[in-house]
């Protein structure tokens, strides 16, 4: 398709190529406060690393590893590695280093704070590691090249020996990082002086950082030398071709989860139980849209209405000071209410927008998502709902023995356990079915769908109501959780980020949607809900942002895919393997005509 | 429908007789229809009612004087003068690309909150008093070329790669896109509103024009959003570029047969595009002063109804559009829901913007003037 590459200057574009994207990435970084924020609030490895020196760095050795990266498709010979893979990746960062020190130097010259407000003396302090400009700026080329340099040197290392570099440091940042998760877990195993001695202000100390990456890195290799060539084993766990051993397999997971989830909450305090409640209640919701989205293709722009009209209902028929009713019911009396209630919401969203076409359709729900929270807030209705006050003294669950509220996380988080495991059943049961096939031809090919006997505007009306039947479930959780609901709550960012757990779990996949929700509500956090790194708040939604922008570029099909899904995706990728395929035992006897492969 | 084309087919099918069939012997609707019907009556029976309701308290002397009226429909044209301008960037890539470009509310926010930082500078130097034509013209580049630059680079980034994905990941792509523009520009410019400097004296006060009594600022607005219509009008009808756009519009594997380049073309699309969204940032800036991160969305989501309800591609059709939806938001609140009795009918104008946008695609999908799409996007 291409000339035949010159490596020379291949190597050479590709090192300013991704040294420029490196550098833009630290600019940002630093431009718009993440540095700086960071900084004060965590450390990740104790003396060296602080979070906001990672937020800065962690594209540089990516870059110097990029630079030399050759795609290597079936049938091609992999480039040789040497030490330009090295020099190629240093240059990268030496290019990041001079557009991150051209940055530096501009705001240490100029007061720019009156327009943009995160250019602060502090910030050059940071970047020049406090060091004066000129030792400073040196120290950063240092560390950028070194680092660029490492990320080049990857090319060298064999395919065993790079994973277990790469899964050395994953496991520090993942275990650095969720610092939180096991200081709790280990105070309530008794082990707090473990906890104590290793971690410290919100990351590890150097020398157990270290342990964990040779712990790491060594099972990693000893594990790749028992079993030889691998491929991602847990994916294929979660997701292997065989229907009847992923049913198997996924109830296996299902199980493991389970047993975890019954003694998590007891291991961890009521503050990590209250975080892993959200987690259920967007996960629930998760997978209502999932219905929607992934399964019969629809994008639902304003589930949020489906959440805020469950939550109302549940609301305004509990409470003992709901504005028009005093009817004071139980949670349980008013469930069916809201589910009810929801489906037909479902259905009244449903039906006119149903013979849209789907980007019509996505903003017309959006629209609805809007109605729904200006109608909860006008002064029109609020003689029923409260308006900007909403509805207040909402009771939680009574459940014989004791009752479910908000200020019980624990408890709250079994409720949500237990929601979801029914969520996820009946999501299960449906995409096995009929109705779960006929979702699935329609996201196929509408035409075809209807010409095979489906009753197309049934099976959408079908899952926009199961949909909305699930995110009601939400909502009457929610309502009881929080003890109040108001329109506050109830924003379109809700309806985005369930759609971005959706997606970057992997549409039309139940573990998917799970593994997104964990990552993303308990990492990052929800609307409204602190993930476990809190100081993310002011960036959560430009992460959640450039995490969806970059799913859909790269990885349209989510962190765990479904099969079909992926396929579907990826048909012009199969396609070409193939094709490569048949070409490999054809280029297999060199052409003479054609020295240098093909030429367009 | 396999019953009827039996006779034809050698194949010999066996007749079913199906609901459906049933339904279309007796002329019964199915009962989408009959809710898209009951949908339709009830919007009208709705309208009827409102209005004799306002009517009739009209009559009474109650409800909004006759200036309170003119008020109203001249703020609705004002501002449905920007949601044109921001229609016409929605229209042109759906035209083009066939999609919605998610974004193209924070293309506009990005345009007027840049350029709030030169009018203020230009206050502080004291060129927004003296001479306010140039400064508002200054003022008006530098959101344009935001904006502009905004778009193709969102485009270059976002959109190229994925051309020829399905038509949704574009459009999710295209969400991420916005929030990572909000937030990159709330982490740059602060969260704070960013207040514009007041228009000079003499704007403030109103004008008579042709007997009417308008605000200076809203004369200059609509006057200036006018203009930047017709120019953009001109632009595509009358330029080889524009010429280029309409052709890749109509169907761009002919047009690259015809020598057309069409990435480049794509490119001046999302920069006109987003020029015509830097003219509304900065017009809107003017009118409400008041910018911040979050000033694109709504305005983004209703020019997208306005880009509707004129026919998504028919340029003619956002502008109209868009005035149109402006008028419909300043004056149904208070012509229907005002007439049906209820309450504090301003905050009803986003539900007023909204069901529109419901009701234009039940009624009339292809908006008012009619859709124009590509070959491939039609159906």
């Amino acid at each position: 398709m291409t000339q035949p590459p010159d490596p020379a200057a291949a190597g050479l574009r590709g090192a300013l190529r991704w040294g420029l994207t490196g550098g833009m990435i630290m600019v940002f970084a630093a431009a718009v406060g993440m540095v700086q924020v960071f900084d004060e609030s965590r450390i990740v490895i104790h003396p060296v690393l602080s979070m906001g020196y990672l937020s800065l760095f962690w594209f540089v050795p990516l870059a110097g590893y990029l630079a030399t990266k050759v795609k290597v498709l079936e049938g091609m010979t992999a480039p040789p590695t040497g030490l330009r893979n090295v020099m190629l990746g240093a240059l990268s960062g030496l290019v990041g280093w001079g557009m991150l020190a051209v940055f530096t130097l501009l705001i240490n010259a100029f007061n720019l704070r009156d327009i943009f407000v995160k250019l602060s003396p502090k910030l050059v302090i940071l970047l020049t590691f406090g060091r004066g400009l000129g030792a400073g700026l040196a120290l950063m080329a240092l560390a950028v090249v070194l680092l660029s340099a490492a990320g080049g040197a990857l090319h060298l290392l064999s395919r065993p020996w790079r994973r277990a570099v790469i899964l050395a440091v994953e496991w520090v940042a993942i275990i650095a990082l969720l610092e939180s998760v096991f200081t709790q877990v280990l105070r309530q195993l008794g082990l707090i002086r473990v906890g104590r001695a290793v971690f410290d202000e919100g990351g590890v100390q150097w020398w157990a950082a270290l342990l964990i990456a040779v712990l790491a890195g060594g099972l990693s290799l000893a594990g790749s030398k028992r079993s030889g060539p691998r491929r991602n084993r847990l994916r294929e766990f979660l997701a292997p071709a065989d229907s009847r051993r992923r049913t198997r397999n996924s109830v296996l997971a299902a199980l493991a989860v389970l047993v975890l989830l019954i003694a998590l909450p007891q291991l961890m305090g009521s503050l990590l139980s209250d975080l892993l409640a959200n987690v259920g209640l967007f996960l629930l919701m998760g997978l209502g849209l999932n219905i929607v989205v992934g399964l019969a293709g629809m994008l639902d722009l304003g589930y949020v209405a489906f959440f805020a009209v469950g939550a109302y209902t549940v609301g305004v028929l509990t409470s003992p000071v709901s504005p028009r009713f005093d009817l004071g019911w139980s949670w349980w009396a008013a469930l069916p209410v809201a589910l009810v209630v929801s489906a037909i919401a479902g259905i009244l969203v449903g039906t006119p927008v149903i013979r849209m076409r789907g980007d019509y359709l996505a903003i017309v729900t959006l629209g609805f998502g809007e109605i729904v929270r200006i109608l909860f807030l006008s002064d029109w209705l609020a003689p029923t709902f409260g308006g900007a006050q909403g509805v207040l003294n909402i009771p939680g669950i009574p459940l014989g023995f004791t009752e479910v509220r908000g200020t019980n996380p624990q408890a709250i988080l079994y409720f949500a356990v237990a929601l979801v495991i029914i969520a996820a059943w009946v999501s299960w049961a449906l995409q096995e079915s009929r109705i779960g096939r006929a979702w699935t031809a329609l996201r196929e090919d509408e035409t075809v769908a209807a010409a095979m006997g489906i009753n197309t505007v049934r099976a959408k009306l079908n899952a926009f109501v199961v949909g909305a039947i699930l995110a009601g479930m939400g909502g009457a959780l929610f309502s009881a959780k929080i003890g109040s609901v108001f329109p506050k709550s109830f924003e379109l960012l809700v309806s985005m980020i369930i759609l971005v757990v959706v997606i970057v779990g992997g549409m039309g996949n139940i573990t998917g949607v799970a593994v997104g929700a964990v990552v993303l509500i308990g990492v990052l956090g929800g609307p409204r809900q602190p993930g476990l790194l809190q100081e993310f708040g002011e960036f959560k939604l430009l992460i959640y942002g450039a995490l969806l922008v970059f799913m859909m570029l790269r990885r349209p099909e989510g962190l765990v895919p479904s099969v079909r899904r992926s396929r579907e995706l990826h048909a012009d990728e199969l396609t070409q393997d193939a094709w490569l395929d048949k070409g490999a035992s054809v280029a297999s006897t060199p052409d003479p005509a054609r020295p240098g492969g093909e030429a367009s | 429908m396999v019953a009827r084309s039996a006779r034809a087919d050698p194949i010999e099918w066996i007749p079913v007789t199906t609901s459906a069939d049933v339904r279309r012997r007796w002329r019964l609707p199915n009962w989408v229809d009959s809710f898209l019907w009951f949908l339709r009556l009830a919007a009208i029976l709705v309208l009827i009612w409102g209005v004799t309701g306002t009517v009739v308290r009209g009559i009474n002397g109650e409800g909004p004087t006759g200036e309170a009226w003119r008020d109203l429909v001249i703020a609705g044209i004002a501002q449905g003068a920007m949601y044109g301008l921001i229609a016409l960037g929605y229209s042109m890539v759906y035209g083009v690309l066939g999609f919605i470009n998610f974004a193209h509310g924070e293309v506009f926010m990005s345009g007027a909150m840049v350029g709030f930082f030169v009018a203020n500078y230009l206050f502080d130097a004291g060129l927004w008093e003296s001479n306010f034509i140039a400064a508002l013209l200054l003022v008006l580049l530098t959101s344009i070329l935001t904006s502009a630059l905004v778009a193709v680079i969102v485009e270059r980034i976002a959109y190229r790669p994925l051309r020829n994905a399905p038509r949704l990941i574009p459009l999710i792509t295209s969400i991420g896109i916005s929030f990572f523009l909000q937030y990159t520009f709330a982490g740059l410019f602060g969260v704070a509103v960013n207040s514009y400097p007041p228009p000079p004296a003499g704007l403030r006060e109103r004008v008579n024009l042709l007997g009417l009594e308008i605000e200076g600022v809203k004369l200059l607005v609509i006057a200036v959003a006018v203009v930047s219509m017709i120019g953009l009008y001109l632009f595509v009808e009358r330029t080889r570029i524009g010429r280029a756009i309409r052709a890749v519009a109509e169907d761009k594997e002919i047009a690259a047969l015809m020598g057309i380049n069409v990435n480049r073309t794509i490119v001046a699309t999302f920069a006109v595009g987003g020029a015509m969204a830097g003219v509304a940032g900065t017009l809107w800036a003017l009118l409400f002063r008041g910018v911040s991160f979050i000033t694109g969305f709504l305005p983004g989501i209703k020019a997208f109804t306005a880009a509707v309800l004129g026919g998504i591609g028919n340029l003619v059709g956002a502008m109209t559009g868009g005035l149109l939806l402006g008028v419909f938001e300043g004056v149904i609140p208070q012509l229907v829901l005002g007439g049906l009795g209820i309450p504090g009918v301003a905050q009803l104008k986003d539900v007023v913007a909204f069901t529109a946008l419901v009701l234009v695609l039940v009624f009339r999908p292809t908006g008012l003037l009619g859709e124009r799409l590509a070959v491939e996007d039609r159906t």
